[in-house]
């Protein structure tokens, strides 16, 4: 059996430091389970938030080798043997204690996202085809991971003005959901920003759920705003169909 | 952003972060400073049958001092520069924003807006420039048609089949755009309503899945099939004939 270290930050809102710890790999072992160990004997008190050990529940985000992941899908053994392995928590959100952070903010941001609005008066039969394409957004587990590495968010800051990659899944889920009413397009420019994404896809990357959040789901809501604002063919188009 | 944690150096990350950002500049710089070459050279441009695909369509106008090719380079350049791929690749590339994921931006301004204002806010105008190099496109397929008509009769040479992969190259880089995916299809909200339409976008979102492979290998042909053309007309080289 070999020993894997481990370097966990250990600390809270007023600062803190990495400390060493040295702990035995078993065949299967995730980061999670290297952190359970620790827990159990070295420092009972080491904060980290986890629930399903599965990839399913997206809570034991982390920070491992500076890589926004989940530590429960995390093998040991795909780094390097004999080189430490850094633990920290995610860097976007305030940290409370140790690898637990504050993500309090998104689900302010759900709350600020339109209810689903269908029209209540017609009957509308659903296809396959209708639903597929939107199906691939309800995967999203709400780890956070791709607001954590979204370098609005996480490096400028700019919480005030920009949703971030899991809302915007969000919206596009209802704005292509074939039942939606409401035009959401001024709402995404003007509250969600979605303009403020630069499309450098590390949603994408980081996302343990495979979303194409960027190709699927920002960029077709970038075209569905650039139909609206940016572009006077589609605009004297839908002025001669009367739309 | 402090969070106490020690995470505001550049990154924690321990791979290799900086190969993919230095290649993509590399060969991007590469190019740009070959294709501007070509361009404002306005010679070896033609070796009959082959015409250079920074030279198409030819337009040789009394009232043009320059070079003809800054007649229609616009259209190619601008299609790629607001191109969804592109633009993750030059801003991580040459803006460092951010250079890599969990890497911090060169700058980690609170102001940020990204591309909702100038000069970034002129990326929405992307599907204005896949009209404009799809004429282009038409042009270089008539080209790749006329390399196989020789003075001596219909043949066969390299330059016709480098022609012809150059004009298949930038053909699925244009079927795989983003902007063209959300014409054809991805506007829609109700696919079942519109059964053409939908396999139309399926075929599209099936391009787009490649098109950051489509978007290298056709930037590298066009420039190789420039090459080839102007070492012919240079008499560096002489043409390859199969029939």
């Amino acid at each position: 059996m070999s020993e894997a270290i481990l370097r966990v930050f250990r600390g809270d809102a007023n600062g803190g430091e990495e400390k060493e710890y040295k702990v035995p790999v078993e065949e299967g072992m995730v980061v999670l389970d290297a952190l359970h160990y620790i827990q159990a004997e070295y420092d009972h008190d080491l904060a980290v938030r986890w629930n399903c050990k599965a990839a399913k529940c997206g809570s034991c985000s982390t920070e491992i080798n500076g890589k926004p992941q989940l530590a429960c899908k995390s093998r040991m053994d795909k780094f390097p043997e004999g080189q430490p392995i850094t633990v920290y928590p995610i860097k976007a959100f305030p940290i409370m204690k140790d690898l637990v952070t504050d993500v309090s903010w998104n689900y302010e941001v759900n709350k600020k996202i339109p209810e689903f609005t269908p029209a209540t008066d017609e009957e509308f039969t659903m296809y396959q085809e209708d639903v597929e394409r939107i199906q691939e957004f309800r995967k999203c587990i709400e780890c956070f991971l791709c607001q954590n590495v979204c370098h609005i968010l996480r490096n400028h800051e700019r919480k005030d003005a920009f949703f971030g990659p899991r809302f915007m899944i969000k919206i596009a889920e209802r704005v292509m959901h074939p039942m939606e009413k409401i035009d959401r397009r001024e709402f995404l420019k003007d509250e969600a920003g979605v303009g403020y994404c630069n499309i450098t896809k590390c949603c994408t990357e980081v996302c343990p759920e495979d979303i194409h959040i960027t190709d699927n789901g920002i960029i077709p809501l970038k075209e569905r705003v650039a139909d609206k604002y940016f572009d006077p063919l589609s605009w004297v188009l839908r002025k001669i169909k009367g739309k | 952003m402090s969070n106490g944690t020690g995470q505001n150096v550049l990154t924690l990350r321990k791979d290799a972060w900086w190969v993919e950002p230095l290649i993509t500049a590399t060969v991007l710089g590469a190019f740009g400073i070959y294709s501007t070459w070509r361009a404002l050279s306005n010679e070896f441009y033609f070796s009959d049958p082959y015409l250079s695909p920074f030279y198409s369509p030819l337009i040789l106008a009394n009232w043009w001092p320059f070079s003809p090719a800054l007649l229609i380079l616009w259209a190619p350049l601008g299609f790629r520069a607001t191109c969804y791929y592109y633009r993750k690749a030059y801003y991580r590339s040459f803006f460092l924003s951010p250079p890599a994921c969990a890497v911090n931006p060169l700058r980690s301004n609170k102001d940020y807006k990204g591309e909702s204002s100038f000069p970034f806010i002129l990326q929405n105008v992307h599907r204005f420039f896949f009209y404009a190099a799809t004429i282009i496109l038409i042009f270089l397929w008539y080209d790749a048609i006329i390399a196989f008509n020789f003075r001596d009769g219909i043949g066969i040479g390299l330059g016709s089949i480098v022609l012809t992969i150059n004009a298949i190259l930038l053909t699925l880089y244009s079927l795989s755009c983003h902007s063209f995916r959300h014409l054809v299809g991805g506007n829609l909200d109700v696919f079942s309503g519109c059964p053409t339409r939908f396999r139309l976008w399926g075929a599209a979102s099936a391009f787009n899945e490649r098109h950051m492979l489509y978007a290298w290998i056709s930037l590298v042909f066009v420039a190789l099939a420039d090459l080839y053309v102007f070492l012919l007309a240079k008499g560096i080289i002489t043409d390859v004939r199969f029939i």
